[in-house]
């Protein structure tokens, strides 16, 4: 029951073989005993179980409000939610209550989805890995999983087993390992240079990264302005295309999104690729790529080759800037988005109290990370006077210039592009803290970057399995806007490649417990 | 704030830490004492050590790299919806009278008033202040 997608148990709520309490009951159970992941900062229990009561009324009386009602999610802690502490896993924010919802939290409530709490991430929303905020790292679910078990060799009798897990990328990497784990069916993130979809890539799940100006950011805690957007995290593309149509639209709360109609659209199962042209950056050849990666990525082109689609190589050939366009404008919003954090309305507020701006900087200090005060103090550095044209003004040219590049490659009959999404599988938390937080994001955001330069829509999709036995994804960038058709062949490649289910010790004991329904049982198989 | 680089300099003969200026840094611009403290005093943050100023140090090495980009010609991009208007809605309130739930976040009020120290009092000046800068 609880690996199944979103359609299935939404499915299984309607006919009534499961109930929303009992659902809800056994994610928070999940949530308990995989406490070690640290997927969650906060788990509303009483409101989760208030919500599901709310639900099953709702299903006894024949009126359920959705697909999504009774569905249990989670929420990246930066996206406000009334009544729920939001710290954004900083100590500027913490026992901070919000109060109000998200728009795009607000949706997923009114249609009945039940929240089950606040998951994990990097410190605001920098960083790579999961590992930069005040509550610690997020765990990968899949180092706990029997296929990595397998395949690692135990080095010695006295090493603790504990220390070989690896990182669930980030920074939704809270979000990431809490769908992975089977803990919730659906997540929100956000995606600024890649922050769905590379801990969707490290945890086997899909990770949706929609348009920019297709879903309002009216409550999630800005990063950068200009290239936020909130990630969906689900176990399948269908799950995606879902949630995606109750979040998409219009927001008067938020100007930059786009007033144009959106119409929810259910996937249909692509049967003739034979129209379809795929591109195939060889820019994404990027340094550091792992050669099991490019011959995997070299495997789905072939895919697509046979099935009879068109597979070209095409260039974007200012992609190796776009990390370094993204470093300069991205410290460039921050040190002003950062600005509101002066401990006096909300938040953290130091106790010095000689003057105002010696009391903002002392809250500042204390309430800050290393991560964050370097990237507020850079981003002033290339905003000052005699910076201003050669750093900030010369990155947003070269945005134009990638911008430009897609604007020329689908413009030239490419429908979609596919490319690797990171370089390599999750790599051990050990290997990882031997970097800094800024070398490892200009390394680990290479090939997802550039979609939030240019606004595109991307989307990660599992697809195999390292040799290590961790998850290995590939990335498919459509054109703006153009959702329906990125999911549609997203869900045909999802198809093809039946992308394995991770098989986790504790997930199994859950399953075969306490719960009668007879059907469950079928559900397990349906899916293994 | 406690600056061991400070309390570090007066006990040893050799200072442990490198003061940044002796660092070799390999790009053109050096940062100076005064930009260092000018972006504190902007940022209203802390280097708090020298490792602090290496990180700025290697972000600026790194962002230099967009100078062999070639954009002559190329207007500045502030946003990828720039080909649409930005919407704006009625000049209507539609919501507000919410003074108590706001108040709710904040540590320090008087009835419906956040309080603050005493503005128009600058930040000391580098000599005066404690900070890593201070050694430099």
């Amino acid at each position: 029951m609880m690996g199944n997608t979103m359609s299935l148990v939404s499915a299984a709520l309607k006919e009534g073989r499961v109930a929303p309490t009992e659902l809800c009951q056994r994610c928070l159970s999940l949530i308990k005993s995989t406490k070690f992941l640290n997927a969650y900062i906060t788990v509303a229990e009483e409101t989760a179980l208030k919500q599901a009561e709310e639900s099953e009324k709702r299903y006894k009386r024949g009126q359920p409000l959705g697909v999504l009602d009774g569905i249990p999610i989670a929420v990246k802690d930066n996206f406000n939610t009334a009544g729920i502490e939001t710290t954004c896993a900083s100590n500027m924010l913490k026992g901070y209550i919000s109060p109000y919802n998200a728009t795009v939290v607000q949706k997923l409530l009114d249609q009945g989805a039940v929240l089950l709490g606040k998951t994990n991430l990097d410190e605001f929303a920098m960083g790579s890995g999961s590992t930069d905020g005040v509550f610690g790292p997020v765990r990968n679910p899949w180092s706990y999983s029997r296929q990595y078990k397998e395949k690692s060799v135990p080095k010695s009798h006295s090493e603790d087993k504990d220390s070989n897990w690896v990182i669930t990328g980030g920074s939704s990497g809270g979000s990431a390992a809490a769908v992975s784990s089977f803990t919730c069916f659906a997540a929100l993130g956000s995606d600024t240079g890649g922050s769905t979809r590379n801990p969707a890539a490290h945890c086997g799940v899909v990770g949706l990264k929609p348009t920019y100006g297709l879903i309002s950011r009216h409550g999630l805690i800005p990063l950068v302005n200009s290239m936020d957007v909130p990630g969906i995290l689900t176990r399948c593309v269908d799950d995606a295309a879902v949630v995606l149509g109750s979040l998409a639209g219009h927001d008067p709360k938020d100007s930059t999104t786009i007033q144009d109609n959106f119409k929810p659209f259910e996937l249909s199962d692509l049967t003739d690729v034979s129209k379809l042209s795929i591109g195939i950056p060889k820019e994404y050849h990027a340094p550091g790529l792992s050669s099991e990666i490019l011959a995997l990525w070299s495997k789905a082109a072939d895919l697509f080759k046979n099935a009879g689609a068109k597979v070209i190589e095409v260039s974007l050939p200012h992609t190796r800037y776009s990390i370094v366009c993204y470093h300069v404008l991205c410290t460039a919003e921050v040190a002003s988005n950062m600005a509101r954090f002066d401990g006096l309305e909300y938040g953290h507020r130091s106790d010095m109290n000689k003057s105002t701006e010696s009391m903002y900087a002392a809250t500042r200090r204390e309430g800050f990370n290393d991560v964050v005060r370097g990237r507020i103090l850079s981003g002033n550095y290339f905003l000052l006077k005699q910076n201003y044209e050669n750093y900030f003004i010369k990155a947003q040219k070269v945005r134009r210039l990638i911008a430009n590049d897609f604007v020329k490659v689908f413009g030239s009959g490419v429908d979609i592009l596919l490319t690797p999404t990171t370089l390599s599988d999750a790599i051990p938390y050990m290997e990882f803290i031997k970097e800094d937080n800024r070398t490892r994001s200009a390394q680990d955001d290479i090939l997802t970057q550039a979609a939030n330069m240019a606004g595109l829509p991307a989307i990660n999709v599992p697809t195999a399995l390292s040799e290590r036995g961790l998850p290995v994804g590939l990335q498919f960038i459509g054109r703006s806007f153009q959702e329906k058709q990125l999911l549609t062949v997203a869900k045909w490649f999802e198809k093809q490649v039946k992308f394995p289910m991770i098989q986790l010790d504790e997930v199994k004991r859950h399953d075969h417990g306490v719960f009668q329904h007879q059907k469950s049982a079928s559900f397990l198989e349906h899916r293994t | 704030m406690l600056n061991c680089y400070l309390k570090g300099q007066q006990e040893h003969e050799r200072p442990e830490f490198i003061p940044y200026a002796h660092l070799r840094i390999r790009t053109k611009q050096k940062v100076t004492v005064e930009v260092l403290d000018h972006l504190e005093h902007l940022a209203l943050v802390d280097f708090r050590d020298s490792e602090g100023v290496e990180r700025l140090q290697k972000a600026i090495q790194f962002a230099d790299q967009l100078h062999e980009v070639n954009t002559d010609g190329v207007e500045p991009m502030d946003s990828v919806l720039e080909d649409r208007c930005l919407y704006l809605r009625e000049d209507d309130v539609t919501e507000g009278n919410c003074t108590e739930e706001l108040l709710k976040n904040a540590r320090e009020k008087v009835e419906e008033y956040f309080v603050a120290p005493p503005g128009n009092i600058p930040l000391p000046k580098l000599e005066e202040r404690e900070t890593f800068l201070k050694g430099s």
